[in-house]
C-alpha cells in the first residue's frame, strides 16, 4: 500500500467558484432564476429569485444563453454551470432555462418547465413567442400565480387560470381581452408565430 | 393598449440597434413630456406609459423616471391598472428605493382590503421584491393571514410563499412562535394547493428548526402515503399526466430529508412501504408514453432514492434502488442516463450499496466511451471515480486513461487529477504507478499539472525497488519522437538521479541517455532546459566518462551566451568540472590519515591532501597557493577558469528552486501520512528542500542540532581573539584555524560566484576519545534580526559524528551560499566531552563578503572610464589609514591583495606604487561592480578608495548603501609587525523586492505619520542636525526608520502625490544634490526610494564608522 495515499490536492476548476450569493443564504433558493430567450439569443422574460444588481443578472443571461445555445439537440436537458444546476428546455423558437440549486431535483424542474408552457398555451391558446412578446406582462402574472418566490404556489392547471381569468374579468376596457396582437398584426419571424407546442 | 403593441412592432421594425435606441429614445422623451405635462394623466394612459417603460427596460435600458407613477397606480382601484403597478414594482424598484414608503403604504392597504384579489397582489410584490424595509413592515402580519380560518386558499398560499421569502432574506424578522403548530397542520389542509405552498416554507423552516417542526415527520408521511396510494384519478387535476401530485410528492419527500429516519415504528413501517410502493411503480408499465409522464413519475422516484440514501439504513431499499439506476443507466432518455450516474455516485459512497454499484462497471465504462453529451460523460467519470477501490482499480484507471485520449477539452485537467489520485491511493504495485503517471504525461501532458509529476517523484525516490523500473520506463518513454514537456522533466530527474541503475545495458548506457535527453533540448522552455542541466551536472558526477561529451555539446552550443542568466550559469557550471561529493572524498581522506598516521594535521598537509585531491579529480594544475591562484585569475577570468569546483548543491538544487517549494508544498499538505523524514533521507530531496530544516539537512541558524547538543548548554561566547583568528584567513582560504592542547581545526575553503564549500578538520590531539561532539553554525545575532531580509548567510552542514577517538580526525563540510551582504562572520560553536568535562568554544569562521570577489580583468582606459563614472559621492568611500610598519615592497604585498579577491590589474594606474583592483561581489540577488584603489605613499600613509557600481545585468536594481568596515590583516603571525590595516567600504545593491522596509524599532516621532508631508517636515530637522554632525547613531537610525516609513507611505498606490513630497523633502535636506532617478523613473516610488537611499546612506558615510552598521 502506498504511503502517501492522503491527500492529493484536488483543484476546483475556476469556472465554478463564483458565487451568485453567499452560500449560506443560497442553500434556501431553490430556482434561483428563470429566463425564456429565443434561438437568436433574445430574451423573452426573466425572472429572478435571487438579489442581483443589474450588472450581474445582464452577465449572467449573457453566458447563460451562449451556453445552452451552444448545445445539441440531443443533449440531456441539465448541465452544471457555476455551482448551479441549469434546466433547459427548447419550445419551438423559445428556450425556457431555470436555474436551481445543485441538489435540486432536476425532472421535476423540467415538468414545472412544461407546467409553464401549458399555461401560456391554455391562456393564450396554442401559444407562440410573439404573444410573449405583446403580451409580456401577461406571461408575468402568468407565472406569479404559478410560481411564486422561485417556489411553485399552485400546480393545478385549472386554479391557476382560474385566478388569471378573474383578474381579466376585472377589467373594465373590455377592448384590453381581446389578444393585443391580433390587433396590430406585425410581420414577423415565423417561427415566433408558430405554437410552442408545434415543434 | 393599442399604444404599447404598436410600440412593440415599431421596435421590432427596427432594422438596426441605432434605429431601435432612436426609436427608444423618442418614446422616453414623449412619456416624460406626458408625465411632466400639466394635463393630468388618467388611469388607463399612467398604465399605459407605465407598461411601456417597463418593456424599455426589459430590452436592456435603463429606467431612470416613471416610479412615481407606477406608485401611483397602485392605489388605483381598477385591477389592471394596480396589476401594472405592482409589475413594474417587482421589476425595477430595488430594496433601498426612497419610494419603499409610499409602496408599503399601498401594500398596506391591499393586505387589508379583504379583496382576495388586491391581497394577492400585494403578496406576490413583497415575495418578489422580499426587501428587509418589506420584511420589517409586514413579517408579523402575514403569519396572521396565512393560519387565519376565514382566508381564501389562493391568499393562504401566497402568503405561505411570500413568508418564505421574507424568512429567506431575514430570517431574524420572521418569527414563527406561536404559529408554529398551526403553520406545520397546513400540511393536512384539504387543499393540494396550500399543502403545496405551505410545504416549501416548512421545509425551509425545518432546515433551520428542526426540533420546533418535528411533528412534520408523521404528518408528511401520512400526507405522501395517501398521495401514492391513491388512484391516478383521485387528485383531479392535481394529477399530472396520470401521476398524482408530483410536486408536491417531491415536496414531501424533500421535507422527510431534513429529519433522521423516524423513531415511532409505524410511521416508520408507513414510510418504508411508500418508498417501496415508489420502487414498485417505476417497475410498472408506463399509463402513457409522453415523456411528461415518465418525467414526474421520476422525479418521485429520484427524490424517494435521495431520501434512501439519506437514511443509509435500509440496505434492501439501497440496493433496489441501485438496481432500478441501474436500469436507467441504459435507458434511451438522455436525462435519466445523467440522474442515474449522478445519484449512483452517492450511492457508492454507502457502504451497503457500493458493491451493488460496483456491478455497473461495464455499463458505466460504455457510458463513458459512447455517450454524446459531454455532460453526461463527465458524470460517468465522476461515478467511475467514486466507485473506484482495490479491486477494480486497476481496470477504472486504465478506462479512464484510454478515455483521456479523446476527452472533452474541458474535463481533461479534472480527469488526470482523477486518475493520479486513484493511481495513488490504490497502487499495490509501484511500477503500474510509474506506468500510469507516465502515460498521464504521455496522453494529456498539457493537462497534468505540476502537483502531479512532482508526486511521481516523490514516490520514486522513497521506494528503492522501483527506481530501476522508473528510470528504464522513462527511458523508453523519451524514445518517442515526440514528447510532452513534462515527460522531459520526470525524464531528466529520474535519469538524472537513477540513469545509473540501467546504464549497464549498452543500450542504455550513459551517453545514449544523455543523446537521448538532449535531443529534447531544444524544443523545451526555459525552465526545463535548466532542469535539464541539472540533470546533466548529475550525469557528470554519475558517469565521470560522459564529462568530456557534455562539455563538448554544451560548448557548441549557446547556451553559455544564452540571453537568460540562469541558463548562462548553468551551463557554465556544467562546463566547470564536477566537484567531488564529500562521501567519495572519504576514501581520500582514509590515505591521507594513514600515511600521515594519527595527529594533527598542520597547513602544508592540508595543502598537500589539497593538492592530491586535485590531482585525483582530473582537476589539472590547481595553485595552491594565493599567489599562484592570484595569477590564475588575473590570466583567465572566464567562467570556465580550470579551478576545482566549489558548486554543490546550488547548481542542482536551485535548478527547481521554485520546484523544489512546491514539492515541500505538496509534502505539508499530504499530512502526517507523509513521512517526510523518510524522504529526506534521499539526496534528491535534501536538494530540493534547501529551507527547510529536517533532520539531516541542517539549515544552520542558530536553531542548533537539538539532538546532538543539550539544550541547557548554551553556545560558548566567541573566544577573545576570535576576531584575530578571523582576519589571519581575510585573503586566504586555507590553513589552521584553532589550535590548543585538546583540539586542532584545519580549514580548507574554496569560492566562487556566490557559493562557497568549506572542509573542517577537527582533530583530536590527545589520546582519548572525545564524545558528544557536536558543531554548530550560526549566524550571529546582527545577521538574523532583519526578519524581512533572508539571513544574508545560507551555511548548510551535516552532523559530524559523535565520537572521535583519540588522535583521529574528522571531517565536516559547509556549504554556503551568499544571499546578500552581510557584516558579520558566522559562529562555529563546537562541543564535545573529553574525560567528562564539556568543551565548550566558539570560533568565528572565515567568511567574509571579499570571499565572494569575482576577479574581473580591464585595461587601463576601461577602469578609468568606470572610475569616473562611478565618483559620485555615494558611490565612493575613502579611508586613509597609517600602517603599523613601513610598506613592504610591490612584489611581497601583491599576493596579499590578490588574495582580497579582486583583480589586481597591473599596468593600470600611471603611479606604478598604487595598487588597482577590480572585481564583482557575487551575492544571490545581485552583484556589484567594486574597484579598488590603493596609494601608499611617503608618509607611509595608505589611502583606500573605493568605487562601486551596479551590474549591468542588473542594472534596473536599486540602489541601497550600506557601509561596512572590514579589517585586512597581513595573514602570516610572525609578520605580525607589518601588518597594515585597510579599512574600505562596501556599497551593496539590493534588489528592489528585497528592499522593503526592515520593521523599525524607534519611530522618530510618537505622532502617527498619516500623509507624507508631515512626515517628511519629521523627518527635516534630524536630517539637518545630522548634516551638522550632532546627530547620535540612535537618531541616525530613527531617521532612516522614519524614511521607511514615509517610503511605506509612498509606495501605497492612494499616495500618488508622494513621490512629489518625498522629493521635495529630499532637496529640503540636501539642497542641490538631488538625482534624476526620481523625476526619470518609471516607477516613482522606486525611484524616490533609490535616490532616498543614497542621500541618507551618504550622510551615514560621512558619520563616523562605528555608527555605519547595518541599518
Amino acid at each position: 500500500m502506498m504511503v502517501i495515499a492522503s491527500g492529493a490536492p484536488v483543484r476546483v476548476s475556476a469556472s465554478r467558484c463564483v458565487l451568485l450569493v453567499p452560500r449560506s443564504l443560497q442553500r434556501l433558493f431553490k430556482m434561483q432564476f428563470m429566463l425564456l430567450f429565443s434561438r437568436q439569443g433574445k430574451l423573452r422574460l426573466q425572472k429572478w429569485y435571487v438579489p442581483l444588481s443589474d450588472k450581474e443578472k445582464k452577465k449572467i443571461t449573457r453566458e447563460l444563453v451562449q451556453t445552452v445555445l451552444a448545445r445539441k439537440p440531443k443533449m440531456c436537458s441539465f448541465l452544471e454551470w457555476r455551482d448551479l444546476k441549469i434546466v433547459y428546455k427548447r419550445y419551438a423558437s423559445l428556450y425556457f432555462c431555470c436555474a436551481v440549486e445543485g441538489q435540486d431535483n432536476e425532472l421535476i424542474t423540467l415538468e414545472i418547465i412544461h407546467r409553464y408552457v401549458e399555461l401560456l398555451d391554455k391562456y393564450f391558446g396554442s401559444v407562440c413567442e410573439l404573444d410573449i412578446i405583446f403580451n409580456f406582462e401577461k406571461a408575468y402574472f402568468i407565472l406569479d400565480e404559478f410560481l411564486l418566490g422561485g417556489e411553485a404556489q399552485e400546480t393545478s392547471k385549472k386554479n391557476v387560470l382560474k385566478a388569471i381569468e378573474q383578474a381579466d374579468l376585472l377589467q373594465e376596457n373590455i377592448d384590453f381581452q381581446t389578444r393585443l396582437f391580433g390587433g396590430v398584426m406585425v410581420p414577423g419571424l415565423a417561427s415566433e408565430a408558430s405554437g410552442l407546442f408545434q415543434t | 393598449m393599442r399604444g404599447l403593441a404598436v410600440f412593440i412592432s415599431d421596435i421590432r421594425n427596427c432594422k438596426s440597434k441605432e434605429a431601435e435606441i432612436k426609436r427608444i429614445n423618442k418614446e422616453l422623451a414623449n412619456i416624460r413630456s406626458k408625465f411632466k405635462g400639466d394635463k393630468a394623466l388618467d388611469g388607463y394612459s399612467k398604465k399605459k406609459y407605465v407598461c411601456k417603460l417597463l418593456f424599455i427596460f426589459l430590452l436592456g435600458h435603463d429606467i431612470d423616471f416613471g416610479h412615481m407613477e407606477a406608485v401611483n397606480l397602485l392605489s388605483s382601484n381598477k385591477y389592471t391598472e394596480k396589476q401594472i403597478g405592482y409589475l413594474f414594482i417587482s421589476v425595477l424598484v430595488n430594496s433601498n428605493s426612497e419610494l419603499i414608503r409610499l409602496i408599503n403604504n399601498a401594500i398596506k392597504n391591499d393586505l387589508s382590503s379583504r379583496n382576495p384579489t388586491f391581497m394577492c397582489l400585494a403578496l406576490h410584490c413583497i415575495a418578489n421584491v422580499g426587501s428587509r424595509e418589506m420584511a420589517e413592515a409586514f413579517a408579523s402580519e402575514i403569519p396572521r393571514i396565512l393560519v387565519a380560518g376565514d382566508t381564501m386558499d389562493s391568499v393562504k398560499q401566497s402568503a405561505a410563499l411570500c413568508l418564505l421569502r421574507l424568512y429567506k432574506t431575514s430570517p431574524d424578522l420572521v418569527l414563527m412562535g406561536e404559529w408554529t403548530s398551526r403553520v406545520v397542520h397546513l400540511l393536512n389542509d384539504q387543499h393540494m394547493g396550500v399543502v403545496t405552498a405551505a410545504i416549501s416554507l416548512i421545509t425551509c423552516l425545518s432546515q433551520k428548526n428542526p426540533d420546533e417542526f418535528k411533528t412534520c415527520v408523521s404528518l408528511a408521511v401520512s400526507r405522501l402515503s395517501r398521495i401514492v396510494s391513491s388512484a391516478s384519478t383521485d387528485l383531479q387535476d392535481y394529477t399530472y399526466y396520470f401521476v398524482p401530485a408530483p410536486w408536491l410528492s417531491c415536496k414531501l419527500l424533500r421535507l422527510l430529508q431534513c429529519y433522521p429516519p423516524p423513531e415511532d415504528g409505524a410511521v416508520k413501517g408507513r414510510l418504508v412501504e411508500c418508498l417501496e410502493t415508489i420502487l414498485n411503480k417505476a417497475q410498472e408499465p408506463p399509463k402513457s408514453k409522453k415523456v411528461q409522464h415518465s418525467n414526474a413519475k421520476n422525479a418521485i422516484l429520484f427524490e424517494a432514492i435521495s431520501l434512501i440514501i439519506h437514511y443509509d439504513s435500509e440496505p434492501n431499499l439501497l440496493v433496489r434502488a441501485c438496481n432500478q439506476l441501474g436500469q436507467f443507466l441504459q435507458h434511451r432518455e438522455t436525462n435519466l442516463r445523467y440522474l442515474a450516474l449522478e445519484s449512483m455516485c452517492t450511492l457508492a459512497s454507502s457502504e451497503f450499496s457500493h458493491e451493488a454499484v460496483k456491478t455497473h462497471i461495464e455499463t458505466v465504462i460504455n457510458a463513458l466511451k459512447t455517450e454524446r453529451d459531454v455532460s453526461v460523460r463527465q458524470r460517468a467519470a465522476d461515478l467511475l471515480y467514486a466507485m473506484c477501490d482495490r479491486s477494480n482499480a486497476k481496470q477504472i484507471v486504465a478506462e479512464m486513461l484510454s478515455y483521456l485520449e479523446t476527452a472533452d477539452y474541458s474535463i481533461r485537467e479534472e480527469m488526470v487529477l482523477k486518475v493520479a489520485i486513484l493511481a495513488e491511493k490504490y497502487a499495490v504495485d509501484y511500477s503500474w504507478y510509474v506506468d500510469t503517471i507516465l502515460n498521464l504525461i504521455r496522453i494529456a501532458g498539457d493537462y497534468v499539472s505540476e502537483e502531479v509529476w512532482y508526486r511521481v517523484i516523490q514516490i520514486v525516490i522513497n521506494r528503492d525497488d522501483v527506481q530501476g523500473y522508473a528510470a528504464k520506463t522513462v527511458f523508453e518513454a523519451l524514445q518517442a519522437p515526440a514528447c510532452h514537456e513534462n515527460m522531459v522533466k520526470v525524464g531528466g530527474y529520474i535519469l538524472g538521479e537513477f540513469g545509473n541503475l540501467i546504464a549497464g545495458d549498452p543500450r542504455s548506457s550513459p551517453l545514449v541517455q544523455f543523446n537521448l535527453l538532449h535531443s529534447k533540448f531544444h524544443l523545451c522552455s526555459v525552465p526545463t532546459r535548466a532542469l535539464l542541466l541539472s540533470a546533466y551536472i548529475k550525469f557528470i558526477n554519475l558517469f565521470p566518462e560522459t564529462k568530456v561529451t557534455i562539455q563538448e555539446v554544451l560548448r557548441c552550443d549557446s547556451q553559455i551566451r544564452n540571453s537568460d542568466v540562469e541558463l548562462q550559469q548553468r551551463a557554465a557550471t556544467v562546463l566547470e568540472e564536477m566537484p567531488p561529493f564529500p562521501e567519495r572524498e572519504s576514501s581520500i581522506l582514509a590515505k591521507l590519515k594513514k600515511k600521515k598516521g594519527p595527529g594533527a594535521v598542520s597547513v602544508t598537509e592540508l595543502d598537500d591532501s589539497k593538492r592530491e585531491a586535485g590531482e585525483l579529480n582530473g582537476g589539472g594544475e590547481r595553485a595552491t597557493d594565493s599567489a599562484a591562484m592570484a595569477a590564475s585569475n588575473a590570466s583567465t577570468p572566464s567562467p570556465s577558469a580550470d579551478l576545482l569546483g566549489i558548486r554543490s548543491s546550488a547548481p542542482m538544487g536551485a535548478a527547481p528552486a521554485a520546484a523544489g517549494s512546491l514539492l515541500v508544498d505538496v509534502f505539508s499538505e499530504a499530512g502526517p501520512a507523509a513521512p517526510a523524514a523518510a524522504v529526506n533521507n534521499d539526496g534528491f530531496l535534501r536538494e530540493l528542500e534547501q529551507p527547510t530544516d529536517t533532520s539531516d539537512s541542517l539549515l544552520v541558524e542558530g536553531s542548533g542540532d537539538a539532538d546532538s547538543a543539550p539544550p541547557s548548554e548554551d553556545p560558548a561566547a566567541p573566544l577573545p581573539d576570535a576576531d584575530d583568528l578571523l582576519n589571519k584567513f581575510v585573503c586566504k582560504n586555507n590553513g589552521v584555524l584553532f589550535e590548543n592542547q585538546l583540539l586542532q581545526i584545519g580549514i580548507k575553503s574554496e569560492y566562487r560566484q556566490n557559493l562557497g564549500r568549506m572542509y573542517l578538520f577537527y582533530g583530536n590531539k590527545t589520546s582519548v576519545q572525545f564524545a558528544s561532539f557536536s558543531t554548530t553554525v550560526s549566524c550571529p545575532g546582527e545577521l538574523q534580526s532583519h526578519i524581512l531580509f533572508n539571513a544574508p548567510l545560507n551555511v548548510q552542514s551535516k552532523p559530524v559524528e559523535p565520537l572521535v577517538e583519540g588522535g583521529a580526525q574528522i571531517q565536516q563540510v559547509l556549504n554556503i551560499e551568499c544571499l546578500s551582504d552581510f557584516s558579520d562572520a558566522p559562529l562555529l560553536n563546537i562541543k564535545f566531552r573529553y574525560g567528562g568535562a564539556l568543551q565548550n568554544l566558539t570560533l568565528k569562521l572565515p567568511v567574509t563578503i571579499n570571499k565572494f570577489f569575482q576577479p574581473t580583468e580591464m585595461t587601463s582606459q576601461d577602469f578609468f572610464q568606470r572610475w569616473k563614472q562611478l565618483s559620485q559621492p555615494q558611490q565612493e568611500a575613502q579611508k586613509i589609514s597609517k600602517p603599523t610598519t613601513a610598506w613592504t615592497p610591490r612584489s611581497s604585498s601583491q599576493r596579499y591583495i590578490a588574495g582580497f579577491g579582486s583583480a589586481l590589474l597591473d599596468n593600470v594606474d600611471p603611479n606604478p606604487e598604487n595598487y588597482v583592483c577590480a572585481g564583482v561581489i557575487q551575492t544571490k540577488g545581485q552583484q556589484v561592480g567594486c574597484l579598488l584603489r590603493l596609494e601608499p605613499n611617503a608618509q607611509a600613509q595608505v589611502s583606500v578608495t573605493l568605487h562601486l557600481a551596479q551590474c549591468e545585468r542588473r542594472a534596473q536594481q536599486q540602489v541601497e548603501l550600506e557601509t561596512e568596515g572590514i579589517e585586512r590583516k597581513d595573514g602570516e603571525r610572525e609578520k605580525k609587525d607589518r601588518e597594515i590595516r585597510l579599512f574600505f567600504f562596501l556599497a551593496s545593491l539590493r534588489s528592489k523586492q528585497s528592499c522593503c522596509p526592515p520593521t523599525h524599532t524607534a519611530p522618530l516621532h510618537s505622532q502617527t505619520l498619516t500623509s507624507p508631508s508631515p512626515q517628511a517636515a519629521g523627518v527635516r530637522a534630524p536630517a539637518e542636525n545630522m548634516l551638522r554632525g550632532q546627530l547620535s547613531a540612535s537618531d541616525q537610525l530613527s531617521l532612516l526608520s522614519a524614511c521607511d516609513d514615509l517610503q511605506e507611505a509612498v509606495e501605497e498606490p492612494s499616495s500618488s502625490s508622494a513621490c512629489d513630497d518625498l522629493q521635495e523633502a529630499v532637496e529640503t535636506f540636501f539642497p542641490g544634490e538631488f538625482y534624476p532617478s526620481v523625476s526619470s523613473c518609471d516607477e516613482p516610488a522606486g525611484g524616490c526610494r533609490g535616490a532616498f537611499f543614497i542621500q541618507v546612506s551618504s550622510i551615514l558615510l560621512s558619520a563616523p564608522v562605528t555608527t555605519c552598521r547595518r541599518l
